[in-house]
């Protein structure tokens, strides 16, 4: 009943954000204080009324990557007190409210740390290594025109359900940023369990599995130590069970 | 009316007039596409697609997105469904029916042709979803499922649970990136197209900007494909993503480019409303609630007493009042007019009263807790994330919100704009929805002009007109560089105080 009339009330929060101007240059925390802002609000709803703020003193606003704000283009990610995504379970941090916060709570919001994900401003970091996996080999070789009908396979419910679920991955990459390895392991695992669990992937199922493999290698991404955190962060809650499916695809 | 464009109808019965014409049109050979250059701008359904296979067939391709990467498009965020038209059910669903539902759930505004022609293709576009590995929802035995949508009384809707616009689209970006990985592609990310470069009126390229470095970019190309979607966020708070800012479309028409139909936007009557004058956009909850929530009101205007304290006689359930045929699932234009009707005389509740109960005590009493929660699941939760309160124990809050734009750039039939040289694909144009899109059409829609149409179109425009290469730095790309220069700096002269969010929120 809390919210129903929308006053909910308010509460201030203490940022310590992540600022760094560009690659070349070292970045370093700063504090910003954010007085009685609407506990109705999402997080980065607070993050664009602290940029207003800093846009009306001429100062550059927090760089931020952001989109749909519904949790499925993936864009948005940065850590919230160490978390991928903050400390909401299946969430991505767009999907994060400030009425799960206590007033006066202060949040530490810094970006992706990867080798595979070079710094660009803030908490926005490049992720483009994701891309090139999936050019490597994350998809079906079909023409436009070539298609069979696509009754012509069957697939049973429950395998199509299965494949489903490991395709849902947005691409955000909390995985990475919660590996210590900075492992892309969950990410390329699950677009291998998506098209290899598919009759549709099944002529190019084996290289598929090296060939993004050796890409994941090729840009910087450390291997998997079974530590599950990146299941953890998901937002999507992909299983890690499927690294150990992946791992003994490639053989 | 002399002054509008000739829209290129095919002659000839309307039926199989798309593979009739098709099979006229003039073809270029492989080895010639491999000196043309596309530019496509946008990578959702219809961008991606359209770069995908005009890459595929042989062209270079060089793709522009406002993204980090093509995958964020906001295709990704629908939900629904596909329709097509493959009479799997002994429904009686024919290409006919869906040629007639799409015209009548359009108020009889869309080009006749076109919609003829969606319904012919829609077939195959699931065909091709699937060989790419879409993981399309299945029957038991292993069919491809349906169900059915709004405005529809056959189920051709396909679907991949409640994310098809997401799995649609990682198909087309994984055919995509296999273009890039095979070195057809060029994809240029975090670009804004800033002018439209035109040689002797036709479309040649355009000017962008490095949204990371500030550059500003010539790209020429034998022609340009705009595939960037529709204008909701015209309005503050729309369910459109943020960087679904319109700005290509706009550009062009400001260059000449004609704008058909603006007023036509859909106004989807089921999103979680607006709590916070700082609230960035609204969240579409799907319209299938509306089958087991009940939609009312307090009968008198300034009730503002907790829904729980308002006695049934004093509730007001004004679909089931006005439509008895319909009830809850009255078409979704005249549901939305009937809530801000009712809102504005004073009978809305929550912040503002800007907002109407969508109540499912009795389906829970009816039915029980578990099955409702297991029929809604992931939308009870997102509604309770966002809102803060249980939907099963207080009702939920909705109201309408712009959700689609029918409008867009005029399009010929072979979807080309009054620019010649400019092609215009998926919600960008105004093509084939009319007044009123019905459910699960837009993601067939996009792949259709993606996938099917402007391949075939464009090598025949291009077949007709030589378009000798131009060089970056021509007197047209020169001019353009510098009407982007200029309008930037006149901005830069501005000196005001107001951040910009503060204009997009005034209007």
């Amino acid at each position: 009943m809390t919210s129903l009339s929308g006053a909910s009330g308010s509460l201030s929060l203490n940022l310590r954000i992540w600022r760094q101007d560009n690659p070349g240059e070292p970045g370093a925390y700063r504090s910003f204080r954010l007085e009685r802002v609407g506990a109705d609000l999402s997080l980065l709803e607070a993050l664009d009324q602290l940029n207003e703020q800093l846009i009306a003193t001429g100062e550059r606003p927090v760089h931020f990557e952001h989109d749909c704000r519904e949790g499925i283009c993936g864009s948005c990610g940065f850590l919230v007190n160490g978390q991928a995504h903050g400390p909401r379970a299946a969430t991505s941090v767009c999907q994060l409210y400030l009425r799960q916060f206590a007033d006066g709570a202060t949040l530490t919001l810094e970006p992706w740390r990867s080798r595979a994900f070079p710094p660009i401003q803030d908490l926005v970091v490049e992720r483009s290594a994701l891309d090139r996996l999936i050019a490597a080999g994350g998809y079906c070789s079909v023409n436009t025109g070539q298609a069979p009908d696509g009754n012509a396979m069957l697939i049973g419910q429950e395998q199509a359900a299965s494949a489903f679920a490991t395709a849902t991955c947005i691409g955000c990459g909390a995985c990475v940023a919660s590996c210590r390895n900075a492992s892309a392991s969950l990410f390329v695992a699950a677009k291998l369990a998506h098209l290899g669990q598919l009759p549709q992937g099944q002529p190019e199922r084996r290289r598929r599995a090296r060939a993004m493999q050796q890409q994941m290698t090729a840009e910087g991404f450390g291997s998997c130590s079974s530590n599950l955190e990146c299941e953890a962060v998901c937002p999507k809650q992909i299983s890690a069970d499927w690294i150990s499916w992946m791992h003994r695809e490639a053989r | 009316m002399s002054s509008l464009p000739d829209p290129q109808l095919p002659a000839g019965p309307i039926a199989e007039a798309w593979r009739r014409s098709r099979e006229a049109l003039p073809l270029i050979s492989p080895l010639r596409k491999r000196n043309l250059t596309l530019l496509v701008v946008g990578t959702g359904l219809a961008g991606a697609s359209a770069a995908a296979t005009l890459a595929e067939q042989g062209y270079r391709v060089r793709v522009l997105s406002f993204h980090d990467s093509p995958r964020r498009a906001h295709s990704v965020a629908a939900q629904g469904g596909i329709n097509a038209a493959r009479a799997q059910a002994v429904d009686g669903d024919s290409v006919s029916r869906l040629f007639a539902d799409t015209l009548r759930g359009g108020d009889f505004r869309a080009r006749e042709a076109g919609c003829q022609r969606l319904a012919e293709i829609s077939s195959a576009i699931i065909d091709q979803c699937v060989a790419q590995g879409v993981p399309f929802a299945r029957e038991y035995g292993g069919t491809l499922a349906t169900r059915s949508f709004g405005g529809a009384l056959v189920s051709r809707t396909f679907y991949a649970r409640g994310q098809t616009g997401q799995q649609l689209l990682y198909g087309a970006y994984q055919a995509l990136m296999r273009q890039v990985a095979a070195g057809r592609v060029e994809l240029l990310c975090r670009r804004e197209v800033l002018e439209l470069i035109t040689v002797d009126g036709v479309a040649r390229g355009v000017v962008c900007r490095d949204l990371l470095s500030g550059a500003l970019e010539v790209h020429t190309a034998q022609a340009v494909l705009l595939a960037t979607g529709g204008y909701s966020n015209v309005y503050f708070l729309s369910t459109n993503a943020l960087k679904s800012n319109a700005s290509a479309i706009w550009q062009a028409h400001r260059q000449g480019a004609l704008f058909a139909n603006p007023c036509f936007t859909q106004i989807h009557p089921t999103c979680i409303p607006s709590g916070d004058a700082y609230q960035c956009k609204l969240t579409l909850m799907s319209e299938s609630l509306r089958n087991d929530g009940r939609i009312w009101l307090p009968a008198s205007a300034g009730d503002e007493r907790a829904p729980a304290a308002i006695p049934e006689d004093e509730r007001d359930y004004f679909l089931e009042r006005l439509y008895p045929a319909y009830g809850n699932m009255a078409p979704r234009d005249v549901a939305s007019r009937r809530a801000r009707e009712l809102c504005n005389a004073g009978h809305g509740v929550g912040p503002g009263g800007r907002s109407v109960y969508l109540d499912l005590r009795d389906a829970i009493a009816r039915e029980g807790r578990q099955v409702i929660e297991a029929r809604y699941g992931n939308l009870l939760e997102m509604y309770e994330r966002i809102s803060g309160d249980d939907p099963t124990d207080t009702p939920m809050r909705i109201y309408p919100a712009p959700h689609y734009t029918m409008g867009g750039l005029w399009v010929d039939y072979p979807l080309m704009s009054s620019i010649p040289g400019l092609f215009v694909l998926g919600e960008a144009n105004f093509s084939e929805h009319g007044a009123n899109r019905l459910g699960a059409s837009a993601l067939m829609q996009g792949l259709a002009d993606g996938y099917f149409i402007a391949p075939a179109t464009v090598t025949a425009w291009l077949s007709g007109h030589p378009t000798p290469t131009i060089a970056d730095d021509a007197p047209a790309c020169r001019e353009a560089l510098e009407r982007a220069r200029s309008r930037i700096g006149a901005l830069f002269q501005g000196g005001g105080t107001l951040p910009v969010d503060a204009f997009h929120r005034q209007l």
